[in-house]
């Protein structure tokens, strides 16, 4: 007697591109207010563009960037029923993740003790051009930063579900599904490098 | 029977180790460039931006995010949603124009 297991692979997939598709639109709208005040303070987002450290930002982008080949090998290395090799790789996106997290946050403490963090004194005594490119940095890499966190969640899951057999060879659009969340994220940092930290 | 036939022929079709590695090594390049042009003035800069950028997104919707192998839907799907942002982009600026 064989159990009919209800399976659309496919729908799965597109039921996590339209949710991705909402978390454009979320950073989409914020893009679109960060071009405005850029054309507005074109002087003060050049200056609070120097402020930030490129170096960082730079491998914050190669440590992301990295994080979602590993992702896509992980992928790869299921459809050939290689188990441990796929752990292997998640378990790397999972430490590229950390280490993206880490660096953000000595980032934003070195930011926190020039008194620059949202609400701060120092902030309110800048000038309204800079007032707007800080909020919206913390805004736009906190929200970014919420993602990474989600996803290094998300992605443990999959580390565990890969260990457990629940996801497969034939079975794998979990983990899809996590690694399209992963790329996403890689992407809107793609976008936030050029548009914070080479401001300047 | 048929079911496993179909599989392993969807399976020949995935895309091995060497094509994602590939990708990856153009977007560090490309990372590399846009890192280059942000140096060489203002004008340099926000064209790296305008065009290098959105092609290392890009490059990861079409083989990191597989599109290139999903059906029309998925990537309809995603250029209307781009095609929205542009709109309201345009909107807020021949509005920020005409002030």
């Amino acid at each position: 007697m064989t159990e009919h297991v209800h399976r659309d692979d496919l729908g799965a997939r597109l039921g996590m591109w339209l949710f991705l598709v909402t978390e454009m639109v979320l950073f989409g709208g914020l893009f679109i207010g960060y071009s405005y005040m850029r054309y507005r303070y074109p002087a003060e987002f050049h200056h609070g563009g120097g402020e930030l450290n490129a170096t960082l930002g730079i491998i914050n982008t190669l440590v992301l960037l990295t994080s979602s080949l590993t992702v896509v090998l992980a992928i790869v290395a299921v459809q050939r029923a290689e188990k441990k090799r796929a752990m292997v790789f998640l378990g790397t996106t999972l430490g590229l993740g950390l280490v993206f997290l880490v660096i953000k946050g000595f980032e934003w403490s070195a930011k926190f003790h020039h008194g620059l963090y949202p609400n701060s004194h120092h902030l309110s005594t800048l000038p309204p051009g800079e007032q707007v490119f800080y909020g919206l940095y913390f805004t736009m890499t906190g929200l970014h930063g919420v993602h990474v966190i989600v996803g290094l969640g998300v992605l443990s899951v999959m580390l565990w579900w890969v260990a457990t057999d629940r996801v497969r060879q034939d079975r794998y659009v979990h983990l899809e599904n996590s690694g399209l969340y992963w790329h996403l994220v890689d992407v809107i940092w793609i976008f936030l490098l050029p548009l914070f930290y080479l401001a300047a | 029977m048929s079911e496993h036939a179909e599989h392993s022929s969807e399976h020949a079709e995935h895309p091995g180790y060497g094509t994602f590695i590939k990708i990856w090594v153009i977007l560090v390049v490309l990372t590399g460039c846009l890192v280059g042009v942000s140096h060489l003035g203002q004008t340099a800069a926000v064209w790296g931006l305008l065009t290098l950028t959105p092609l290392k997104a890009g490059l990861v919707f079409y083989y990191f995010m597989h599109l290139k192998y999903e059906g029309p839907l998925f990537k309809v799907v995603v250029l209307v949603t781009l095609g929205t942002l542009l709109i309201f982009f345009a909107l807020l600026f021949s509005d920020v124009a005409f002030r």
